[in-house]
């Protein structure tokens, strides 16, 4: 029997793994110690659970232990790293570059550097939602002190040419820092291979819980360093001051450990079920796939359906299945997805997106339930769209003069 | 953002959705709002020429659910009225029937714009002057 609502919104975040959370429990009244206490068995036991933690997030990713630094998430790592970077390496410059289409984490904390005199390129994406290689390089100047690129996209998916973005970087001695969380889990992410200085991540995207997540800091070749932005008792090689979340950190440990073992089997089942599903939604006409279709992560799907409207095609079926639009509407700013209109798509196309999450907890028999409705919708929406049936007709509606308000 | 129950049910049960002929003089179009907008309305009134009445009323919408139940709404309370009662009708008593939010109030007011729209379009096409009506930000 389908149990309903249907959460296919995993881009968002992740339903914690059962077994996450059992390894997570005797570290809240058990074994409440604190990490730093080094006098007795309480702080051993606590500190013993972190290192365990550190080595198995450092395995996920091809890092030493020492080289991660546990956060309260994504967003403080990505803060940590460019305001790290940024003031760390003021001697040899101010400049920055990243990309239009980066998560807000990162966005703002580099609109933040321009206010502190900092200075910032941001790269535009080519409509696959790659960053063009050759603007990059351009972009470098003698005063560029960091590359900010994310892994692969939240709203479509695309993974960003990453070994050539880190090459690039090393060439003109720049260091590279990554926003990895929809990556980190989902895809093989390996800091050596993939030649990254700085890579940030959360555990609430990896079937973790929420509020802690990891930098990765490298010491070797060349060695990083940032300032912190926490001030305090020195934890974390002085990076990061704050008591260690030791429950959180100890699920961080054991998602990425999950997600390393079972990645290949996840990345299986998860790939069929959104090839099926988008298969079958693009058969619908007038629909739309929004990014790359290959450099892109294995349960991501965004798909437009022209001439409806997403939130009002979501209002047809979020009572049972929960998912993601790129429509004005459901953002509080009244402007349609900026990742959407940065790959070129016109306000209408971006207004008729719906972003699919899948998740390893996802199945066929949800799959199959999701395409019927979404479908259905559609159809029905377009039976009730005047700019479908201008459509069907054959007008243009580029040469009607719509009344913008 | 959870809707009303009314706007629920409109959207589940639209009211006179569908296409009346343009080319008839006694019936007037109203389209309204913009695809880059997110919402697009077309409102059409069939005009009794009798009696002056509005004798059916249909509608289209791109938008979202507010957008769509606004609609739904104003072609019921047209149905019924003269012209000059449908000019009447204000954007806030679709606000208070269905219960919008502040941030969809814009849904309601392009409803009311649509209207006048229709009524301005049956005016013109019956050699009647077009009435000016205030310029409104949505």
């Amino acid at each position: 029997m389908l149990k309903l609502p249907i959460y296919l919104d995993n881009n968002a975040t992740t339903p914690m793994d059962p077994r996450v959370l059992e390894a997570m429990l005797p570290y809240f009244v058990e074994h409440f110690g604190n990490a730093a206490s080094r006098n007795h068995p309480f702080g051993w036991e606590a500190e013993e659970a972190v290192d365990y933690a550190r080595e198995q997030v450092a395995k996920l990713i091809g890092a030493d232990p020492k080289e991660i630094i546990f956060t309260s998430g994504a967003t403080e790592a990505d803060n940590l790293a460019i305001k790290g970077v940024f003031e760390m390496y003021a001697n040899k410059g101010n400049h920055i570059i990243t990309c239009v289409t980066e998560h807000k984490a990162v966005l703002d904390t580099c609109k933040h550097i321009e206010k502190q005199g900092g200075e910032v390129t941001y790269l535009p994406v080519k409509p696959d939602g790659l960053i063009d290689l050759h603007e990059l390089e351009a972009a470098i100047k003698p005063t560029t002190v960091l590359i900010s690129i994310m892994y692969a996209n939240n709203e479509v998916g695309v993974i960003q040419p990453v070994k050539e973005i880190s090459a690039i970087a090393k060439k003109h001695g720049v260091l590279f820092f990554t926003d990895a969380t929809q990556a980190v889990g989902k895809i093989p992410v390996d800091v050596l291979k993939d030649g990254i200085d700085l890579l940030a991540f959360s555990a609430h995207k990896m079937y973790g819980p929420k509020g802690v997540g990891a930098l990765y800091v490298r010491r070797k070749n060349p060695r990083v360093k940032v300032t912190a932005q926490m001030d305090g008792g020195g934890h974390e090689r002085g990076m990061r001051s704050g008591t260690l979340n030791v429950p959180g950190i100890v699920g961080l440990g054991k998602a990425c450990e999950l997600c390393r073992l079972e990645m290949e089997q996840d990345t299986k089942h998860i790939k069929a079920l959104r090839d099926k599903l988008e298969n079958a939604l693009l058969q619908v006409e007038e629909s739309y796939l929004n990014g790359h279709k290959d450099h892109r992560l294995p349960h991501v799907s965004n798909i437009s359906f022209k001439y409806v409207e997403g939130e009002g095609l979501m209002m047809g079926f979020n009572k049972n299945i929960a998912l993601s639009s790129g429509s004005a509407c459901t953002s509080a700013s009244l402007e349609p997805s900026y990742v959407l209109k940065a790959l070129g798509l016109g306000d209408d196309l971006a207004h008729s997106s719906l972003r699919f999450g899948l998740g390893r907890f996802t199945t066929e028999e949800q799959i199959d339930y999701t395409i019927e409705q979404v479908t259905n919708t559609v159809n029905k929406l377009r039976e009730m769209s005047p700019l479908w049936e201008m459509f069907k007709e054959g007008i243009d509606l580029n040469t009607i003069e719509w009344a913008h308000h | 953002m959870a809707y009303s129950e009314k706007v629920i049910d409109h959207y589940n049960n639209p009211k006179n959705v569908g296409t009346l002929d343009k080319g008839q003089k006694n019936v007037g179009t109203g389209l309204v709002g913009a695809p880059e907008c997110g919402d697009v309305m077309r409102l059409q009134i069939e005009v009794d020429e009798t009696t002056g009445v509005i004798k059916d009323a249909k509608f289209k919408t791109f938008g979202c659910g507010s957008a769509i139940a606004s609609s739904s709404l104003a072609t019921e309370w047209l149905k019924g009225k003269s012209v000059d009662e449908a000019l009447k009708i204000d954007n806030m008593e679709i606000v208070e029937e269905l219960n919008l939010p502040p941030v969809k109030i814009h849904c309601s007011v392009l409803a009311e714009d649509a209207i006048k729209a229709a009524i301005n379009d049956y005016r013109k096409k019956n050699g009647l002057e077009e009435l000016v009506f205030e310029e409104r930000i949505h």
